[in-house]
């Protein structure tokens, strides 16, 4: 019994000593003071040191764009850090070409603010807010997509660029899970301003999916971010191809509603893939765009249809019916939204089919 | 200076004759999976050898000071890895704080380091084998840079790899262990070179 005891004190102790050293060495060690972060030469932000970068610009509501919420796996989050950035780390090399370190970017969630820093953010980032928003409705798509529409509360108006996306903040709703951000690209017509809709497919395990499909239900509250991204229609008069399947929609159906609005005439062909008939979504809406937009043709591809389903439009993979279908890629442009290796065999098709690289645009939502 | 004699013959045959990972096939997580280029071969290489050195050395104190005076040796597994964890995580914020250099280039693999069985390996050995304090620490240290050696040789053998025709379903980590075996093949010559 004594030995039970005594042994339990012990290694707790121990442990407890351990554990009081590392809050120490946390408090003094690792306490960098208080920092300055130049903001474009025009604005100081004084900041809590020992944070990276990004969560410290997101704590003061300076949102940079961010998909794997911090984990060095997106990319996303390039940021010019000309001043106190600190060394390279290995983990920020997969994702800077050479120009980009000579010219000092950084990935934001990979530096540690340690020092005075000062950093240059394009325009774009600095008109990001952030939004608390009201879950107004939850629509099934198919099996494991749904389209969300969030009423924005405070502020109540966004503008956006068609294609663009928003940053959802999934907060650790279970335990074990932190707190992340995940992109979605809006949906809706960028007309409603008061509003933003979304397409989300349900990832297996996915933090922020499950969190959405599980968790919240109708006038929850909910927090976001945006609007970011590059993605959007160029102002060409080129034939359009529009590539992209599953929620991959959201942009191009957002797109589509502002060439309704603009009464942009430019030819444009949207090519929907799914495996399933019942895979696809949507459809009413898009017959419906066939009708308002004149030059707007929609083409649902579907992989293999089971032979119970009534199926006579294209099959076969996506890429196939693009080949089937476009004689003239080289003078059309391209917009692409979905996985990376839905993009990926896309740019080769469209690149086989003789379309120059910069004239195709994409999203990917990796 | 007996006890010398021994520490360096230790430490000797730690480098080469006991090879923690080529003799007791220990650390060969990060042996595999970071053995593609040297530069990085080399870093995680002397973060090991730091880690492993003040690991066995801190262990060998919290043993005889702590576990064998209160007849809890068998304890020693649980008190080891929190004493290692805690270590770990100790150094690399102290390395983060006062050398952002040797962070950017070693303070990644600190963690890497902490769920290491070499490290671990180092410590239950030198209990095992009765060490003094001073042959622990040739010891620890001996061990790191056996590991040190024998990661490096597979980066050096991977980086030249790149260029060679390995079929298809022995690429990546199948022939990183097939090379590992010859290797400490290899290191078996070194035997007897002390007795
Ligand atoms: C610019 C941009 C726009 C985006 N727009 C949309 C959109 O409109 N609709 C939408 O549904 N998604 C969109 N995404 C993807 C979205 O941001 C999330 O990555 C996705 O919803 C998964 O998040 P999660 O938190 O549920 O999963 P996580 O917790 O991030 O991932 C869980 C696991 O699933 C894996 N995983 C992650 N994503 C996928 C995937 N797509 N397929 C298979 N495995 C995966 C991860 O590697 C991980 O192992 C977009 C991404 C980007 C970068
Ligand atoms: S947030 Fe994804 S790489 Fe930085």
């Amino acid at each position: 019994m004594m030995t039970v005891v005594l042994s339990v004190l012990a290694v707790s102790s121990i442990g407890a000593g351990l554990a009081l050293l590392l809050v120490i060495s946390e408090k003094t060690v690792g306490n960098y003071g208080e920092c300055t972060i130049d903001v474009n030469g025009e604005e100081e932000i004084k900041v809590q040191g020992g944070k990276s970068l990004l969560s410290v610009l997101t704590d003061q509501k300076l949102f940079v764009p961010s998909a794997c919420g911090g984990r060095g796996t997106c990319g996303l989050c390039k940021l010019k850090v000309p001043e106190g950035a600190g060394h390279l780390m290995p983990t920020e090399l997969p994702f800077l070409e050479k120009d980009e370190i000579e010219n000092d970017y950084r990935l934001a969630c990979q530096v540690k603010v340690r020092n005075n820093l000062s950093i240059l953010v394009p325009k774009e980032l600095l008109s990001v807010s952030e939004f608390t928003a009201k879950i107004a409705e939850i629509k099934d798509l198919t099996h494991d997509i749904k389209q969300f529409r969030f009423e924005l509360v405070e502020p109540d108006r966004i503008d956006f660029t068609p294609g663009q996306y928003i940053q959802l903040k999934t907060p650790s709703y279970k335990s074990g899970i932190e707190e992340v951000y995940r992109a979605y690209s809006i949906s809706s017509d960028p007309a409603d301003k008061n509003a933003v809709e979304t397409i989300v497919r349900l990832v297996p395990g996915g933090i922020c999916t499950t969190w959405l499909f599980e968790y919240i239900g109708l006038d929850d509250e909910i927090t976001m971010n945006g609007p970011h991204g590059e993605f959007h229609l160029s102002d060409t008069d080129a034939p359009a191809i529009f590539i992209a399947g599953g929620s991959g929609m959201a942009p191009i159906k957002c797109i589509l509603h502002h060439m309704k609005n603009m009464d942009i005439q430019r030819p444009a062909t949207y090519f929907f893939g799914a495996n399933k008939v019942k895979e696809l979504f949507l459809l009413d809406e898009m017959k419906q765009f066939e009708q308002e937009l004149a030059n707007f043709k929609f083409v649902p591809v579907v992989a293999s249809p089971e032979e119970d389903e009534q199926w006579d439009g294209e099959t076969g993979l996506v890429t196939d019916a693009v080949r089937r279908n476009v004689s003239n890629a080289a003078e059309c442009e391209a917009y692409l939204c979905g996985s990376p290796g839905m993009i990926d065999a896309s740019v080769k098709v469209l690149g086989e089919l003789g379309m120059a690289e910069d004239k195709i645009f994409y999203d990917k939502f990796a | 200076m007996e006890e010398l004699r021994t520490a360096l013959t230790v430490g000797f045959a730690a480098i080469f004759t006991n090879n923690i990972l080529l003799v007791y096939f220990l650390g060969m997580c990060p042996f595999t999976s970071v053995s593609r280029e040297v530069k990085t071969a080399m870093g995680l290489g002397f973060a090991v050898i730091f880690v492993m050195t003040c690991t066995s050395l801190l262990n060998w104190v919290a043993y005889h000071y702590v576990l064998v005076p209160l007849e809890l040796e068998f304890f020693r597994f649980i008190m080891f890895i929190i004493v290692i964890a805690a270590f770990v995580q100790f150094v690399e914020m102290v390395i983060e704080r006062f050398s952002p250099v040797l962070y950017a280039n070693l303070g990644i693999f600190l963690p890497l380091i902490t769920v290491n069985c070499a490290i671990l390996g180092v410590s239950l050995f030198m209990v095992i084998r009765d060490y003094s304090f001073i042959v622990t620490i040739a010891y620890g240290f001996g061990s790191g840079i056996g590991w040190l050696l024998a990661i490096l040789a597979m980066a050096g053998i991977r980086q030249r790899m790149n260029t060679a025709n390995v079929p298809e379903g022995l690429q990546g980590p199948g022939i990183t262990l097939i090379i590992a075996g010859l290797m400490a093949l290899a290191f078996i010559g070194f035997t007897g070179v002390l007795s």
